[in-house]
């Protein structure tokens, strides 16, 4: 999520491809460094939605087909 | 003769050169700045538009479809809250259950979800800190999607996170209040509609969706 654009594409590719894996590790520590939290859309056999928050990569769901980075929450006004 | 003019014009020169050197490279950086191109910012007025189109695609495929059709048409979403004994700083819920509110770049109200009594209000942000195009906010969609991810992902976080404050600080509690009427009249409309009704169920009115 971005200011004025929503939603861009950071980086797609295979983890089962080991390549591609590393890639995507290393983008998904990228933004982490960056101070975004990272999010997992899912959804159970009921239908209910939720998300489940990662901090490392091997907390991504084996069958998740996208990772969410959203700025960190801060206190408003 | 004029040896001796050119002899002390060489040695008046050379006594001048601190006074004029930087002079002169003062007016030669002069001259190249104004022979630069300054950089041009061309306002593209459907650039938020397109954005925020985005981020209701983005939203829709995230949440449910009760959830997305709530957004839709109330310009709010819903999500239950799943603390044993409510929200931190509300007093306790005794295990009642309760619920969030969430709306585009206001507040989060937490309420009980039976007798409507608002909690707190918590005020959260998701600032971009990086701020490449001038502006924080994310799109009104966005925002409530990075509130209802952290919510249902670790809702504890949130509200931790977040400055809580009494019902009333920002929101109008009555404006809440008339809301979360709008809410159970839209869920009874919608439970007539999924329950093969008449189908000439109205909406109810939609003047504070976003």
């Amino acid at each position: 999520m971005k200011p004025g654009h929503g939603e861009v594409l950071i980086a797609e590719g295979d983890v089962e491809r080991a390549d591609d894996e590393q890639r995507l590790i290393e983008e998904f520590r990228r933004q982490l460094d960056a101070g975004l939290w990272a999010a997992v859309p899912v959804a159970d056999k009921e239908g209910r939605r939720e998300s489940i928050m990662v901090r490392t990569f091997e907390e991504i769901p084996w069958d998740a087909d996208r990772v969410i980075f959203f700025p960190r929450a801060a206190g408003g006004r | 003769m004029l040896l001796a003019l050119a002899a002390t014009a060489l040695v008046a020169l050379a006594l001048l050169s601190d006074l004029i050197v930087p002079r002169l490279d003062d007016l030669w950086g002069r001259w190249r700045a104004r022979r630069q191109r300054a950089p041009t910012w061309s306002y593209d007025p459907g650039r938020d538009r397109r954005a925020e189109q985005r981020a209701r695609a983005l939203l829709r495929s995230c949440v449910n479809e009760e959830e997305w059709a709530m957004y839709r048409d109330l310009g709010l979403l819903r999500v239950w809250g799943t603390l044993a004994d409510g929200p931190e700083d509300a007093g306790g819920t005794g295990g009642a259950p309760y619920a969030y509110i969430i709306y585009p770049h206001r507040p989060i109200i937490a309420y009980l979800a039976q007798t409507h009594r608002l909690l707190n209000e918590y005020c959260v942000t998701f600032p971009d800190e990086t701020r490449p195009y001038g502006s924080s906010r994310l799109p009104d969609s966005d925002d409530v999607l990075a509130k209802w991810m952290a919510l249902t992902g670790d809702e504890r976080r949130l509200i931790a996170t977040a400055n809580m404050h009494l019902p009333g600080r920002q929101l109008d509690p009555a404006q809440v209040r008339r809301d979360l009427w709008r809410l159970s009249q839209w869920e009874r409309a919608r439970m007539r509609q999924l329950a093969g009704g008449d189908g000439t169920t109205t909406p109810p009115d939609r003047q504070s969706a976003a």
